[in-house]
């Protein structure tokens, strides 16, 4: 990467990460609290919801549960509690699981991450191209197309799409298999990384890496269908955007290949939006992820948040809040960073 | 390079400026402007149909969204149900067109509310500069770092679950977009020179703030507007989806496709309603991408 200045160039890079992490950390902590608040200023009673009616009309159990999990605590307490937990990795206890909500996260994450990285894959695949060929050729029925598939794309509600991807591929043709990571008659392979695709290989069980990649197509299409149409709406602007400038027109004048117009030129400079909103995206997918799995049955952490919503487990919920905040928080960090090493103009504001 | 080249370029890019600013055929012009505008128009007029359908709803259909019958249970589409009907003899068409009511009111409610709250701060921040845009910023950004839906989850399912605690949910996390494009927008224009003039006249800044420089900025504020009352659409059904939205027996779009998503041979109960909200995201996806393009200089033909 080049700098605009050369002397300082880095200290000033380093000075500017730096300045981004004590805000991000701040933020952070903000979050913590306001999701705290959240759930503890809402009506909702989560003793109620956990103990159902007939433990719920007992007043010496509601007590003794109260007390067990600190519910009795004032409020300023338990967040104090929270927070001290946090200082050394403790997320709390989960109402419904019984363990550390931190030991749950990192056993959901992996399956999330994997399921995303490959819709996150799949739609820079089919979205990149589409987006700079929609511009190379605006207006043409290509570029039609490309609008309308983008635009349905984002516009299918991500549940129903699952639901007919099961129906039809599943269901009705046979081609793909069921709900789930792997099929029923599959053993897990010796949890090494927690992620499947890496764990199979290791183990050498192939056959269950072969079922694992078939499990993932149609929850990784379904989570790609709205991130591919983002992509390509955005790369397709910024393409025109970058080929609207005068050193595009210079490079025609000079007779140069429209092809290296396109890829040496044009695109290197429309891939700075590209590269904000791919981050954003992929945030997205990794905490985008609830509707999706809820219907695959997939084992990650957007079932996971769900089912701890559902009955108000908070303890699980502030947990995953807080991992998906860092999550977003260290995306856009990244991104910043990024932004800032490819375009030199940012660093001089 | 070779001169037949060059000149090729630029005859290229002058023949594109004059067919744009001229003429071509009345046949040419026509199949222009449908292209341009064939996808707005349709998007628009696909709206339109789901407003008139959920105003007129007891008027379209001959059925109650709500009447239970057990024996015609699970009916195929036929000419008495046209899309069939659902687990309790419900009629699927019925229960579509008075969904209408609930989604459209609910897009248009968090999406108006909340995009008002959302410029408000973001316009007063901007206007305001100093510690207030600084901490009502910094409150803005802090917003972002919470998913809407898991956000929403977490408000839904602690609040209860209703149409109403559901929509204030989304408020809770619907702002902050708005929050970010008004301030960018009121920073662009408050150094333009009529801001200066208004000043000096004496119009307190309340007045130039909402009369004189929001109206100027109101277009891409409108698009935004457009494109996310589908997205708020999308969000709303999908909570109702996960049980988070509205109360059974309640037409909603959402909770029809999650009643249907076990039954894949009566595949009808779970499809037309996903359809409905596919039609109508996609109404205001195309409106909206229509607008921008009309709005945007950049985009506009050169």
């Amino acid at each position: 990467m080049r700098y605009a200045t050369a002397e300082g160039g880095h200290d000033r890079v380093l000075r500017y990460i730096a300045s981004r992490l004590v805000i991000a950390a701040a933020m952070v902590l903000l979050a913590t609290l306001i999701i705290f608040l959240i759930a503890n200023t809402v009506p909702g009673d989560p003793v109620l919801t956990q103990l159902g009616d007939v433990a719920a009309n007992n007043p010496a159990i509601v007590e003794a549960y109260r007390h067990k999990w600190g519910l009795d605590l004032p409020m300023w307490d338990r967040y104090w509690l929270f927070l001290r937990g946090l200082t050394h990795g403790d997320l709390g206890i989960s109402i419904s699981s019984q363990r550390p909500v931190i030991e749950d996260i990192a056993q959901y994450a992996p399956a999330t991450i994997e399921l995303s990285t490959v819709a996150f894959l799949l739609s820079l695949i089919f979205g990149l191209p589409l987006g700079v060929l929609a511009a190379m050729k605006r207006d043409s029925w290509i570029d039609h197309v490309a609008r309308a598939v983008s635009l349905t794309g984002v516009s299918a509600p991500t549940f129903w799409l699952a639901f007919i991807m099961l129906a039809v591929f599943y269901g009705w043709l046979g081609w793909a298999p069921g709900p789930g990571q792997i099929g029923a008659d599959q053993f897990p392979p010796p949890d090494v990384t927690g992620f499947m695709l890496i764990d199979a290989p290791l183990a050498g069980q192939w056959d269950t890496f072969r079922d694992a990649l078939g499990h993932l197509v149609l929850p990784s299409i379904v989570l790609a269908s709205a991130t591919m149409g983002l992509i390509t709406r955005t790369t397709r602007a910024a393409m025109l955007e970058a080929l609207s400038q005068d050193y595009i027109r210079v490079a025609r004048a000079k007779g140069l290949l429209r092809s290296a117009i396109m890829l040496r030129h044009a695109l290197p400079n429309a891939l700075l939006p590209v590269v904000t909103l791919g981050g954003l995206a992929y945030a997205q997918l990794l905490t985008g992820t609830v509707l999706t799995e809820t219907i695959f049955s997939w084992p990650g952490l957007g079932r996971y948040t769900f089912q701890s919503a559902v009955i108000l487990d908070f303890p699980a919920i502030m947990g995953i809040t807080l991992v998906v905040a860092i999550v977003y928080v260290f995306v856009n960090l990244i991104v910043d960073v990024s932004y800032a090493m490819l375009d030199p103009r940012v660093m001089r504001r | 390079m070779t001169p037949q080249a060059a000149g090729t370029a630029l005859t290229d890019v002058a023949a594109t400026a004059l067919a744009d600013a001229t003429t071509g055929s009345a046949a040419r012009r026509r199949q222009r402007w449908l292209r341009r505008y064939l996808l707005p128009v349709l998007g628009g007029g696909v709206i339109l149909a789901w407003l008139l359908a959920a105003a007129l709803a007891g008027w379209i259909t001959p059925y109650a969204p709500n009447t239970v019958d057990v024996a015609g249970r699970l009916a195929a589409p036929s000419l008495a149900h046209w899309l069939g009907t659902d687990e309790l003899g419900r009629d699927v068409l019925t229960r579509i067109i008075y969904g209408a009511r609930t989604s459209l009111t609910v897009g248009f409610t968090v999406v108006l509310i909340g995009g008002g709250l959302g410029t408000l701060v973001g316009a007063v921040a901007a206007y305001a500069r100093g510690w207030i845009e600084e901490v009502m910023m910094r409150a803005t950004d802090l917003m972002f770092c919470f998913p809407p839906i898991i956000l929403a989850m977490a408000i839904a399912a602690a609040l209860g679950i209703g149409t109403r605690n559901t929509v204030i949910a989304m408020l809770v996390v619907w702002w902050p977009k708005f929050a970010r494009l008004a301030r960018s927008l009121v920073l662009g224009q408050r150094s333009l020179e009529y801001v200066a003039a208004a000043r000096t006249i004496g119009f307190s800044p309340a007045h130039i703030l909402f009369r004189q420089i929001l109206p100027n900025a109101l277009g891409p504020l409108v698009v935004l507007v457009t494109l996310d009352l589908g997205n708020a659409i999308l969000v709303f059904a999908g909570l109702s989806f996960l049980g988070l939205g509205v109360v059974p027996p309640t037409p909603e779009w959402g909770s029809m496709v999650s009643e249907g998503r076990e039954l894949v041979s009566e595949w009808w109960v779970a499809t037309f309603p996903g359809i409905a909200i596919l039609t109508v995201v996609i109404g205001f996806n195309f409106v909206g991408d229509g607008l921008r393009d009309w709005l945007d200089p950049h985009a506009r033909r050169r």
